[in-house]
């Protein structure tokens, strides 16, 4: 039977079409699915190259650690599923140098290393460096600026390495992986895996990392890591790029989130495109349905009828509005393409599956209230024209729509907490849009009417302004919620958008510390202090750090064996460091609790993140060893501290003075430009015990990474921008015939074009301003709990906002009302009578 | 024009419809009423197979209604209708939308032409959603019968209103109607072509032996039905 009338079904849509009818729904439906596929497409593209990028940062895209030797056969699994694969193995041990030694971290690595991104190396100390092209050869080694200057060593002297003697071949000036914990580091030493069994470190149980670096195409990566994860044994674990820089996690995942915000807002915009059309569509239907209903045409079979045509249009709409997307996506990509300089990845097909999928379900799910109200036109009215269907709509039939919009809206957002909120601040909105431009549009006639008389175009404008939109009722409710809608996704976008450049300028500011000096000795606190100053490094504050053991929390013996997880483990074996502050470290939060005040002793504020995972309250009694001595103290605050500011932090501080017994070093972090790195120099040969950590290049990258992933929200916001406009030109579009017909009514009557004009305007103002300030509202909200509950960044508020929504709804909605009327004035009032008769 | 000569012989009929056992429509004792308002009260007449009738009366005496109710598209307060040896309200709204398509046709005022498709489209519209193989071709004979062969290709706002109503016309007698309601066909022309329009409209209605009811304020066109029925204030007058 559904097929049987198909034939017919596409006949009268192919005439429907030829007729002009559908080319508005069309055009509205493949627009709104071009819009959603190009973010989609876009977004699907710039995640793939900017999680490309950031494995630059991991050397891999997926990393498997060990802390024994890995099983060779897991490496020829991998190659036998197309993936490049190298070993590396990373421990700790001393470098010899003439009479100097240094605790360094050795790092030997096969051939193939790295397998994402490059290393970069100099001839010379502080010189220009070069991505490294090769390994180094064997019997060669390259060291960090740290290592060379803790050695004394230069390019060309030689080093020891447990058995073995080496040449320094170059300085090794940036390493990728290696980022996160700078602290921890110590410096670097890379040799060639092939020289390592020479040195004689590596024996049975040393205690040496084992890594297998894995790259490759993203299917085989998730293949292979879905059949090692149940391989895996204690002391092994998998990792990609989220897990092993949490600094970049973040960002990554921030990213993510605002694509898939933009997207699930691109959905709702062209979910509300989808439904004013079809609203226009069946409305100009009803003559049609009355007439097969005289016809002889059940209600079943008609409705079977128009069903089939909107879903051959739905298709149509889907496969235009997907090849459009793509197109538009792949115009971005290429104008964006060298300042993302991301080599963005094919476009993968599922968006042009979403495409169909979206285009087919919008159309289907918002066709059904208006047809169920279609079946509702009496075929009596083929003889009174005044007849159209009863009031009111199916429950049902919208809680359909809401579903689809809502599969749809999550199928987008990847995250169910952002979908969940996003679907209530627009059921929010919707509900708020319908009270409010109820309560805003009733008093307005009565309002018109007290204005005074004879007061040219513009009070009579006003005056049939206000009785259109009285005569219009739920009509221009709807109409005011649709713009709102419209509006308030544009704005939320805005708003978060900002929050989230904002928080990335920060963390990647071009004056953002980028070196670290550590190992300073107390008695060399002031001096160090000035030779910084007289290099033009002000007010550095230098912390004092110790390290030290948590033995007990409270009456508990802290074990790792009594942790479940992993990190906790590690937490519990490992020594925190310690400092003594007057002052919590700029970026820190205190989240419970309180600072000490001046005089308090025996006190501690911990890191909120380790807290829980040591399961340390407000409160407890913490003991910790620190050489032999003890240090005891009560839990008086909780801090939040941002890891990733690249700024001293610590998991544990004590009122100041607490440390002075302890053995202790200070350390700093500032920022140094490039120019002036040089000035390190005499700083290290005034104190040789001072190790410097250079972070300038890998924030260089993270900064590059934080611009382009900046750009490409943006450029997916601008589409957005895009199906907003559609949204507003719908909506205004929607009730096009009847006031065609209106203003021949009043062309007839002798108004001027000025007075109609004026009243056009003054309708579209009062409606931009109520959709407006709906939208700043709605939106202010949703971007304060968006930001705090899903992006986790500082939300400030932003009055501007109210500005932007209530001066742009109103220049919005008035520039695309008057076009979508233009035409209407210039046209002869008997032929707009005719064409609403 | 001269509509004698434009008329071509009598597509053939669709298929299986028989001859009627009784009269072809018969409303017995049938009230409307409206909020506080007698629209039609008490109205009882039959119409027998190829009878024309003209049902006559100012505005507002309820003479639309009247159609609505003969036609299953309105329902009564009380009586009943038998269209075709079938009580019409006995019927639900897709058995009386059934029976229409089975054996009604229809004329309006206003035409009622889907202003985006062409005459010829218009005219398949019914013979379509009956489900008709050879749609196209009934459609260009009928419209052939009714003078318009060389205006198929044409949409409503192409044609004048004379031509509109031709293909309303050629669009009603496409299904071989056993009975064809009119309303106020020549309410929108001239008396010029209001008069070639009725011509037609008997002449067709003669050849296919349908039963004809026409609603009207047109003098001219009541006098040229069988019988006159006069509406007044809701009931039928002698």
């Amino acid at each position: 039977m559904w097929l049987e009338r198909l034939p017919l079904a596409l006949r009268l849509l192919l005439r429907e079409w030829r007729a002009g009818e559908i080319r508005v729904l069309l055009l509205a439906v493949a627009l709104a699915v071009a819009s959603l596929t190009a973010v989609a497409f876009f977004a699907d593209r710039v995640e793939g190259a900017l999680s490309r990028e950031a494995n630059t940062l991991l050397a891999a895209d997926l990393v498997l650690q060990s802390d024994h030797a890995i099983a060779p056969e897991w490496a020829a699994e991998a190659r036998r599923r197309g993936l490049a694969s190298v070993d590396t193995a990373t421990f700790l041990s001393m470098a010899l140098a003439a009479e100097r030694h240094l605790l360094s971290g050795i790092k030997a690595v096969t051939p193939g290393y790295p397998l994402r991104g490059a290393l970069r190396t100099a001839p010379a100390l502080f010189a220009a460096d070069a991505p490294a092209t090769a390994l180094p050869q064997p019997g060669r080694v390259w060291v960090d600026e740290q290592l060379a200057s803790g050695l004394g060593v230069a390019v060309g002297d030689r080093l020891q390495l447990g058995e073995a003697s080496f040449v320094v071949a170059a300085i090794l000036t940036f390493e990728g992986e290696r980022g996160g914990n700078f602290m921890a580091l110590a410096p670097r030493l890379l040799l060639n895996m092939a020289d390592l069994p020479a040195t004689g470190l590596v024996q049975e149980g040393s205690r040496v990392t084992h890594r297998l670096l894995l790259a490759g195409e993203a299917g085989a990566l998730a293949e292979f890591r879905a059949w090692l994860q149940p391989r895996l044994q204690r002391g092994q674990k998998l990792e990609d790029v989220r897990d092993a820089r949490p600094e970049l996690r973040e960002v990554l995942d921030r990213a993510q989130r605002y694509l898939g915000l933009a997207a699930m807002l691109t959905v709702l915009l062209a979910a509300a495109a989808a439904h004013m059309a079809l609203r226009r569509y069946t409305r100009r239907h009803f003559d049609q349905f009355a007439l097969l209903r005289c016809f002889g045409g059940s209600r079943r079979q008609l409705l079977g009828l128009y069903l089939r045509q909107l879903a051959g249009l739905g298709i149509v709409a889907g496969l235009l509005g997907g090849l459009l997307g793509w197109m538009a996506q792949g115009l971005v990509a290429h104008l964006l393409g060298d300042a993302l300089r991301l080599g963005l990845p094919p476009p993968s097909p599922r968006p042009l599956l979403l495409a169909i999928v979206a285009g087919l379900s919008l159309v289907l799910a918002f066709s059904l209230p208006p047809l169920l109200r279609l079946a509702r036109v009496p075929a009596l009215r083929v003889l009174r024209r005044d007849l159209g269907p009863p009031g009111g709509g199916s429950v049902l039939a919208h809680l359909v729509a809401l579903a689809v919009v809502g599969g749809l809206l999550f199928a987008q957002a990847g995250d169910a907490r952002l979908g969940l909120m996003v679907l209530g601040g627009i059921v929010a909105t919707v509900l708020a849009a319908g009270l409010l431009a109820q309560a805003a549009l009733r008093p307005l006639p009565a309002l018109a009417r007290r204005l005074p008389a004879g007061g040219g175009a513009l009070v009579l404008g006003l005056r049939l302004a206000a009785s259109g939109i009285r005569r219009r009722g739920w009509e221009a409710t709807l109409q005011a919620i649709a713009l709102s809608l419209g509006l308030f996704a544009l704005l939320l976008l805005t708003l978060v958008r900002g929050d989230l450049l904002d928080s990335w300028r920060d963390r990647a500011a071009a004056d953002a510390p980028n070196r670290f000096l550590i190992n300073i000795q107390p008695e060399q606190v002031d001096a160090v202090r000035d030779s910084l100053r007289a290099n033009g490094v002000a007010g550095v504050t230098l912390y004092p750090m110790a390290r030290a053991r948590l033995l007990r929390i409270g009456e508990r013996a802290v074990k790792a064996g009594d942790y479940l997880e992993e990190r906790a483990r590690r937490l519990a074996e490992r020594e925190f460091n310690l400092s003594d502050l007057a002052a919590p470290p700029p970026d820190n939060r205190i989240v419970a609790g309180h600072w000490w005040r001046p005089g308090e002793r025996d006190a501690f504020s911990v890191e909120e993140g380790i807290a829980e995972t040591l399961g340390i309250r407000l409160g407890d009694r913490l003991e910790f060893d620190a050489g032999g001595l003890t240090l005891t103290g009560t839990v008086t605050s909780l801090r939040k501290v941002d890891w990733d500011s690249f700024r001293v932090n610590f998991f544990v501080v004590a009122p100041p003075g607490a440390l002075d017994a302890l053995p202790r070093s200070h350390l700093t972090s500032f920022h140094l430009p490039a120019e002036r790195a040089e000035a390190l120099r005499g700083l290290l040969a005034a104190f040789p015990n001072v190790t410097v950590i250079d972070v300038s290049r890998v924030m260089r990258e993270l900064r590059g990474l934080m611009d382009r992933v900046s750009l490409a929200v943006q450029s997916i916001f601008l589409f957005s921008l895009g199906t907003g406009v559609l949204v507003m030109l719908a909506a205004l579009y929607a009730r096009r015939d009847e006031r065609a017909r209106e203003i021949g009514i009043w062309r007839t009557l002798g108004a001027s074009r000025a007075t109609l004009r004026a009243a056009l305007a003054a309708e579209f103002t009062l409606l931009g301003l109520i959709a407006g300030g709906i939208a700043a509202g709605a939106a202010s909200l949703s971007a304060w709990l968006l930001a705090t509950r899903v992006f986790e960044l500082e939300h400030a508020a932003n009055p501007g906002i109210w500005l932007a929504g209530l001066g742009g709804g109103v220049l919005l909605v008035l520039v695309t009302g008057l076009a979508a009327t233009r035409g209407l004035l210039r046209q002869p009032p008997l032929a707009a009578l005719r064409a609403g008769a | 024009m001269r509509l004698a000569g434009a008329l071509t012989p009598n597509p053939s009929p669709v298929k299986g419809r028989g001859e009627p056992r009784e009269s072809r429509a018969r409303l017995s004792n049938v009230e409307e009423s409206g909020d506080s308002l007698h629209i039609l009260a008490d109205v009882s007449f039959s119409v027998n197979p190829g009878e024309t009738v003209a049902v006559v009366g100012s505005s507002g005496s309820g003479k639309s209604t009247l159609l609505g109710l003969l036609a299953g598209l309105d329902v009564p307060s009380t009586g009943s209708v038998r269209v075709d040896g079938e009580d019409l309200f006995a019927l639900d709204e897709d058995g009386r939308a059934a029976l229409r398509g089975r054996c009604m046709g229809f004329v309006f005022q206003s035409f009622q032409l889907l202003p985006g498709l062409t005459a010829l489209e218009n005219v398949m519209l019914p013979l379509e959603l009956a489900g008709l193989a050879d749609a196209a071709a009934r459609a260009r004979a009928h419209l052939a019968s009714v003078g318009l062969a060389d205006r198929l290709g044409h949409r409503p706002d192409q044609l004048s209103g004379g031509e509109q109503q031709r293909v309303a016309l050629a669009r009603a007698f496409a299904v071989s109607p056993r009975i064809l309601l009119a309303d106020e066909p020549t309410g929108n022309l001239d008396a010029g072509t209001g008069g070639q329009i009725i011509d037609l409209m008997f002449e067709l209605n003669r050849r296919q032996g349908a039963s004809l009811v026409i609603v009207t304020h047109d003098p001219a066109l009541a006098a040229r039905c069988g019988r006159q029925l006069r509406l007044e204030a809701g009931r039928l007058t002698p």
